[in-house]
């Protein structure tokens, strides 16, 4: 034992650590703040480390080159001891540190810590989430598969609309004129390089600050934080009713923080990796790319939005919305810090919250794509087709060939694009079906060139049946009244 | 004491600064320093700066865009749509299958030809070809487009992007190597100029 205290002292005189260790380890923070609230800061840390080194790991096999990418990744799961679960900690340790940072943020928020003095302490942890998501979008570019390929091709074309610059960004952004070789080249100089280099500055600062600002109290409704006093009754509350960091407060961080590695770990073992999916070959058109789990609300919005209002949006929106979060302590740096007296900032969290939410539920069944294969796959219900005639037959045969199946369901099968057509007889005419089918329009295209008069004639009979037993189909009273009529006069005439 | 003049004690000039205006002598070489790390910045910034943009430089002058072949003309038959694939122009030694590009191919008749990129004008997608129904439909946000490459439906706000094509000894040529994006229609010239053939 002794010779271990003679050596720590010798490395101590030469590296002069010991003192501020102990300084930061020994800071009081108040007794409130020894919460389980208060521990997902360090479980981002946490998991930030635990995704240094899994990168590492992974980077000892895995070959940041087009031709190659993909092999190495195959090799990685099915050749290396244990490389799927390394590969499988790295992508689960993305998804838990995205969700951490967002927990983690909207607990500062609804506590208030982003007043004064800590308003730079928030906007480095934006700058922070920021890094966070554009780790989780190279990362994805880095697993090189067609969902790679084709997500890279959204987002050049996301940034082929910036005005003017946009066709420069692009090839900035792929390193030529197409996604090729020097595209994932800077993608992997970015996720291994350039962020991670610029998160590991920052995280340093932001525990730093939180070291010489000192941790948030446990807010308290009434109690006003006002530019003039606030420190020194930060001081007063630390030095009457503090703890030392170490151990009051930190057990809880240290639980939790094995916690997390201990659920990446089971998620990991139990979900196994994220793909890859197919080969990352242009030329294999059978796909439909979807953005992972974080980037699904954006996939969600991109299909929802009027297209006139998709660009302006894209590139409105977004600097809006990191401006409104780079602004929010200038704007709200003294008041109240309780969320029971700051109803806004509640609401706007859970708005933010359930719209998030929603279009990432949406974009896990994507109601806006076409079904490829309903036409070919899905089979007319039987009682659609039981008892009706051959011109009916004859259309429910157009119905399939000519893909309506792709965008329209019947008996629950088939594309949601459109509307589903169970019952469409009780909503249109004769007239308007023929209508709708020539001439489309409210989003539907016009099918008169593509479909011959007999064609037209069985699909509007096929579909004139699609109607509930209890309900009879849509008739235009007036059109009864003219047919009669017309044929009235013919009868007259000689 | 005059830290100016006295060269012998340098001990005094880093005590004692020189009042404001008056410039000492290690003043004077530390700003100079400062002067020359600029000067060397620069000087190594600006092939810094060509080597970072040598992707956008080079496409300024179309250097990207060059004639590549899709096949004889006898292999798309009139009236028909049809997947063709080229290899792309500019080919770097890492790329593997990535410069391998499809596009579809509308003989409409003749030496007449539509050959559109395999790119949604939307995001970018590969949009697939349905015969029966005369529509192209992407599987990402639904955008959907007619036989001659015009918008049918959904969020895209124009046509099909299309390269520019001739014949050449019967051999069909198109005008191809960069990623068409909304912002970069680059694949539309056919659209503007009449068609070479």
């Amino acid at each position: 034992m002794r010779l271990i205290k003679k050596i720590g002292e010798w490395f101590d005189h030469r590296l002069q650590l010991a003192a501020p260790i102990r300084e930061a380890a020994g800071h009081r923070v108040p007794r409130s703040t020894a919460s389980w609230f208060y521990v997902f800061g360090s479980a981002a840390l946490t998991v930030f480390l635990l995704q240094l080194v899994t990168g590492i790991l992974l980077a000892l096999i895995y070959v940041p080159s087009a031709g190659e990418a993909w092999s190495s990744l195959q090799a990685l799961n099915h050749q290396v001891a244990l490389g799927w679960f390394v590969r499988a900690m790295h992508g689960w340790g993305s998804n838990f540190m995205v969700a951490i940072v967002l927990i983690h943020m909207v607990q500062v928020f609804l506590f208030g810590a982003h007043k004064f003095p800590r308003e730079l302490t928030w906007i480095i942890g934006v700058f922070l989430l920021l890094m966070t998501l554009g780790m989780a979008f190279t990362g994805q570019v880095l697993r090189f598969d067609q969902d790679a390929y084709w997500g890279l091709g959204i987002g050049a074309s996301i940034a082929s609309r910036v005005p003017i610059l946009g066709p420069f960004i692009v090839k900035l952004m792929l390193g030529g004129p197409i996604i090729a070789g020097a595209t994932l080249s800077r993608f992997f100089a970015l996720h291994v390089f350039v962020i991670p280099g610029m998160l590991i500055g920052f995280v340093c600062l932001h525990v730093l600050m939180v070291l010489k600002l000192g941790i948030n109290e446990w807010p308290m409704p009434g109690r006003i934080v006002k530019r003039a006093t606030y420190e020194a009754e930060y001081h007063a509350l630390t030095s009457k009713d503090g703890e030392p960091f170490v151990p009051y407060a930190i057990w809880k961080d240290m639980f939790f923080a094995a916690f997390i590695i201990l659920a990446v770990a089971a998620c990991a073992f139990y979900f196994g990796p994220f793909g890859p999916t197919g080969r990352p070959d242009p030329t294999i058109i059978q796909t439909a790319p979807k953005p992972d789990y974080f980037f699904l609300w954006l996939y969600a919005l991109l299909s929802l939005l009027p297209p006139s209002l998709e660009t302006p949006f894209l590139l409105v929106v977004p600097p809006l919305a990191i401006l409104g979060l780079i602004l929010l302590p200038f704007l709200s740096g003294e008041g109240e810090k309780s969320w029971k007296r700051r109803p806004i900032a509640v609401v706007t969290v859970l708005m933010i919250a359930i719209t998030l939410g929603t279009f990432t539920r949406m974009a896990q069944f994507t109601p806006w794509s076409p079904h490829m294969n309903a036409w070919s796959g899905d089979p007319v219900p039987d009682r659609y087709i039981h008892g009706t005639t051959a011109l009916e037959r004859q259309g429910a045969l157009v119905f399939q060939v000519k893909q309506c199946r792709n965008c329209h369901s019947i008996g629950d099968e088939g594309g949601q694009r459109g509307p589903a057509l169970d019952s469409v007889a009780v909503r249109l005419t004769q007239d308007q079906l023929i209508r709708q089918v020539i001439q489309g329009g409210g989003n539907m295209p016009a099918y008169g060139n593509n479909l011959s008069p007999a064609e037209t004639t069985a699909l509007v009979a096929f579909l004139e049946t699609l109607h509930p037993t209890t309900q009879r189909p849509a008739r235009d009273a007036a059109r009864d009244l003219v047919v009669s009529e017309s044929k009235s006069r013919s009868a007259t005439q000689p | 004491m005059s830290t100016n003049t006295d060269t012998g004690n340098t001990r005094n000039t880093d005590t004692a600064p020189p009042a404001a205006g008056n410039l000492s002598r290690r003043g004077f070489f530390m700003k100079l320093g400062i002067l020359f790390n600029g000067f060397a910045a620069i000087v190594l910034a600006l092939p810094l700066a060509r080597f970072l943009l040598s992707s956008i430089t080079r496409g300024r002058e179309n250097g990207y865009l060059s004639w590549v072949q899709l096949g004889n003309v006898s292999n798309f038959p009139e009236g028909e749509t049809r997947m063709a694939t080229f290899r792309n122009p500019l080919v770097m030694p890492t790329d593997g299958k990535t410069v391998d590009t499809a596009c579809w191919v509308r003989r409409v008749a003749g030496d007449q030809f539509q050959v559109f990129a395999i790119n949604c004008a939307h995001l970018g997608c590969p949009v697939r070809w349905f015969p029966q129904s005369g529509l192209f439909m992407c599987p990402c946000h639904g955008g959907a487009y007619y036989r001659d490459g015009s918008r049918a439906s959904g969020p895209p706000e124009r046509g099909l992007f299309q390269y520019p094509y001739r014949i050449e000894n019967g051999v069909l040529t198109i005008e191809a190597g960069q990623l068409p994006t909304p912002g970069d229609p680059v694949a539309s010239l056919a659209s503007e100029k009449p068609p070479c053939a």
